[in-house]
């Protein structure tokens, strides 16, 4: 059903006949036809503006009589910070006072508010700057426009003689200025220039300004800002919901009586995915669910724990999967060639666990339909599937997006997931008051949508010169794309390419490449998980290619350059981060300088870190220098916190954390067992950004994938020792 | 009933005594501002001071704040909250945001009974405060930089 609904929305869109429609309609996505649409973690090619713009200020920029401008933002803000950059994207074209920008999350509306790279609202990828970087700048200087219009025929001059900085519009010669404020009802009532100039970059007052402050700096320090989990409707009960203990489990018998009996609760749902104990507060919902004995159907589940799942991804792993990339023959280069390294990786399940725990708070109306209070990532999949439970039109379910306690792509589900539950609480309550369900923390270590557990065999040949000639990888991993609205776009002959992204796509320039992957089912839940498929095959990459540079008897950094020739931003990174890094500069005894380089959704990050190991095998990371390019940068602060946010990411689970599964239950349930980085563990993280002023890409993602990889090479400079198994405790570090 | 000093007031709640003090403030007073991070005291998203100690809420039953006094993110103040505030801000050190009243809990707690903290200080006042932003860099550094501030 939303798949039909998804194909059809794309197939509307790319419809010529109903593109000039909606063009005739007020433009709404004239843009969004224009521009590729690829899938969610595909890399973020850049968007190609042609013809006439539809800059479409209405949408996105509101300006207030008390000279306030408030920018309506698409993209969820989970932390990464983009209620700011994109609000900076505006206020530059709109040449506004950064005190008068204001940003608020705009409402669910795909029509206006499509992400270009989905075709439907929503936010991931690290695409939300790259998306909206035309669009917005061109609001901007539209609404820019019509504000020097409007003063143009008040004042009787010419508009060519009218300037405008820090939210004053002026007409020098006649001494006469007027605020935004002043002059925007009348603006409004203009019609939106088609062409606009934008400005150059050398021009830039605010992108790239690194005194701007966050937006949300006063509000998440003092507590006023507004949480999903801080919804408070009048009247509203609390939900928890118990869930089979085993994916795939289902309800078989439920006793509630006691349940019933916590003061405080008000009644016992069950429903497809569990049972829900709806109470007056959090606490009563809470002692409900743990006073309910629910028997539970395995008839479907995993059963399986997790050394069993790798003992058949081992096995998988040995027989042809299908092939992402094949080029030249790698078997035949292997059999030739005068060194062979082979080794075989491991990564783990992973929760995202963001510290605001998953919850949405939903109200039934009058008409038939709801509104949602929720960090809501996928507007565009959750509204479809509101609606479809409900028995409504998408319309008719409101979204009201707020502040998400981080997500790192958990909150964006292809089924709507919590959201979904939440609704189907709300409707079985039957409306007798707005429903908050909220996941605890147990919830979220035990509910799946995990990072997939992937192994890969790689194998990879050097030549008598020590030259890489061959290189053949083998994937074993579930995808988390089949059997959703995205597999049309995102499995290809049987290839996920959230699976293999980052290695089919090999940069290394290396003549024989082979790289297949095995999709097997299990009713574990996955899902995309910051930076996605780069969270395993930049790691398998970039430790083989040092275990590759070791045998060559090259320095890692020169092996890497010489294969890198026709990456020349790669190429950037890497000898910049290997500069500040003071890369050959001789370190003592224990202690190691290892370093990995990667592309990901077409930003790129190289990372250096050094490490003192210990004789117990313990590590201390020392030091960690990045060097990032990602195009012209909006908020130079704030991708210096990205990156070093997405560093400790990074190595805070390679370090020791993963779900591991016995008999097919999850092993670990709250932060003492999926143990999370701490302060005091968190190493210095410098990042170095390359100036550029091409197209802007995402910082979200792409700081994840080389951190982890440059400390195993690290420990492998001072120990000898490589770093096959992730966690790092599972191959013999604490 | 259960009566609470919060923020200096006094408040009567119907709550069962085993009720976490978290739910009191947060479901009952309508106290947003302290998170629920974990329910399990390791996180520290939940962080109040109890005459002036810091406590993780969610562990803390409501019959056992009775007679104390209680004090929230929205209702810290003095001279130290000041200044670790106006830190966090200057250093943009937020990012989802979530856990940062427990932070700054912790912060204020830290700096009022240590002006001059060492990294070793800071390290044992903090670790209790889970960020999966790992904004910890500029914790840190905001931390430091409140101690300056304060004349350290």
């Amino acid at each position: 059903m939303l798949n039909q609904l998804i194909k059809q929305a794309a197939a509307d869109v790319a419809s010529p006949s109903r593109r000039g429609f909606l063009k005739g309609a007020g433009g709404a996505l004239v843009l969004g036809a224009m521009l590729p649409r690829t899938g969610f973690a595909s890399e973020a090619a850049a968007p190609k503006v042609v013809g006439p713009a539809d800059p479409r200020p209405q949408a996105f920029i509101r300006i207030a009589a008390d000279d306030t401008v408030t920018v309506l933002v698409k993209h969820l803000d989970k932390g990464q910070g983009i209620m700011t950059g994109l609000t900076t994207i505006v206020a530059e074209e709109l040449d506004a006072d950064w005190a008068q920008m204001r940003g608020a999350f705009a409402p669910a509306d795909g029509a206006l508010y499509a992400n270009h790279f989905f075709g439907i609202q929503g936010t991931g990828g690290s695409t939300a700057v790259a998306n909206s970087w035309d669009e917005l700048r061109m609001a901007g200087a539209a609404a820019r426009a019509m504000l020097v219009a409007t003063a143009a025929a008040r004042w009787s001059v010419p508009a060519s003689a009218i300037t405008v900085e820090k939210g004053v519009v002026r007409h020098a010669a006649s001494n006469r200025s007027a605020r935004f404020g002043e002059l925007a009802e009348d603006a409004a009532k203009l019609p939106v220039p088609q062409n606009v100039a934008l400005k150059d970059a050398k021009d830039y007052k605010l992108i790239g300004n690194p005194s701007l402050h966050r937006l949300d700096h006063v509000s998440k320090t003092d507590g006023t800002a507004i949480f999903a989990m801080d919804i408070r409707r009048p009247g509203q009960v609390t939900a928890v919901m118990a869930r089979s203990p085993r994916f795939g489990g289902t309800v078989k018998s439920v006793d509630a009586a006691a349940a019933k009996q916590v003061p405080g609760v008000l009644e016992v749902l069950t429903l497809p995915r569990g049972v829900a104990v709806v109470a007056k507060n959090t606490w009563a919902a809470m002692k409900g669910r743990e006073a309910l004995t629910v028997e539970w159907d395995d008839a479907k589940a995993e059963m399986r724990g997790t050394e069993e799942m790798l003992a058949d991804y081992r096995k998988l792993a040995d027989q042809p999967g299908n092939v992402a990339t094949d080029t030249g023959d790698a078997a035949k280069a292997l059999a030739g060639a005068a060194k062979v390294v082979e080794a075989e990786f491991v990564f783990p399940y992973l929760a995202h666990a963001p510290m605001e725990p998953l919850n949405a708070t939903v109200e039934l109306t009058p008409d038939g339909g709801c509104t949602i209070w929720a960090g809501s990532q996928f507007q565009g999949v959750e509204q479809k599937v509101a609606a479809g439970i409900l028995g409504c039109k998408p319309e008719q379910v409101v979204i009201n997006t707020v502040w998400a306690g981080g997500s790192f792509g958990r909150r964006a589900t292809t089924d709507a997931d919590y959201i979904a539950e939440a609704v189907s609480i709300a409707k079985a309550y039957g409306g007798k008051a707005p429903v908050h369900l909220v996941w605890t923390r147990e919830d979220d270590v035990r509910g799946g949508r995990y990072r997939p557990l992937f192994l890969h065999k790689v194998k990879a040949g050097l030549d008598a010169s020590g030259k890489l000639v061959a290189w053949r990888q083998n994937i074993v991993g579930q995808s988390f794309m089949e059997g959703t609205p995205f597999e049309a776009v995102m499995v290809k002959n049987g290839v996920d390419a959230t699976s293999v992204e980052g290695a089919s796509d090999m940069a290394y320039a290396v003549p024989n490449l082979h790289v297949d992957l095995h999709s097997p089912k299990s009713p574990v839940t996955t899902l995309w998980w910051r930076s996605v498929g780069h969270t395993h095959t930049a790691y398998a990459k970039e430790v083989m290619i040092d275990e590759l540079a070791a045998a060559a008897g090259k320095d890692p950094v020169a092996f890497r350059l010489e294969m890198l020739k026709d990456h020349p931003r790669l190429q950037g990174v890497l000898k910049l981060a290997a500069e500040k890094a003071g890369w050959g500069q001789p370190l003592p005894k224990g202690k190691g300088r290892g370093i990995a380089v990667h592309e990901s959704f077409s930003s790129f990050v190289a990372h250096v870190a050094e490490v003192s190991v210990d004789e117990q095998g313990r590590v201390t990371i020392d030091r960690v220098v990045c060097a990032v390019d990602c195009g012209q940068v909006v908020n130079p602060n704030i991708v210096e916190a990205q990156i070093s946010g997405g560093t400790g990411w990074a190595i805070g689970h390679a370090l020791r954390d993963e779900i591991t599964l016995t008999g097919g239950v999850v092993d670990q349930s709250n932060f003492d067992t999926f143990q999370p980085l701490r302060n005091s563990e968190m190493p210095p993280v410098e990042v170095h950004i390359l100036p550029s002023t091409a197209r802007p890409t995402g910082v979200g993602e792409p700081g994840v994938p080389t951190a982890a990889p440059a400390v195993a090479n690290a420990v492998f400079a001072a120990t000898g020792k490589r770093l096959h198994h992730l966690p790092f405790t599972r191959s013999g570090m604490v | 009933m259960i009566r609470l000093n919060i923020n200096g007031q006094d408040r009567d709640v119907d709550v069962p005594g085993d009720m976490p003090l978290l739910w009191v403030l947060r479901d009952e007073l309508n106290l947003t501002g302290t998170k629920f991070g974990c329910g399990i005291a390791q996180c520290g998203a939940c962080t109040v001071h109890m005459d002036g100690t810091p406590v993780r809420a969610c562990q803390t039953p409501a019959e056992s704040a009775a007679g104390t006094k209680i004090t929230t993110i929205e209702g810290v103040s003095g001279t130290v909250a000041q200044a670790v505030q106006a830190a966090w801000q200057k250093l943009d050190v937020v990012q989802c945001g979530y856990c940062q009243s427990g932070q700054i809990m912790s912060a204020v707690a830290l700096l009022t009974d240590n002006r001059n903290p060492t990294d070793d200080d800071i390290d044992a006042a903090m670790d209790g405060n889970v960020c999966r932003c790992a904004t910890y860099p500029r914790i840190r550094a905001a931390i430091k930089d409140a101690a300056k501030a304060m004349g350290a």
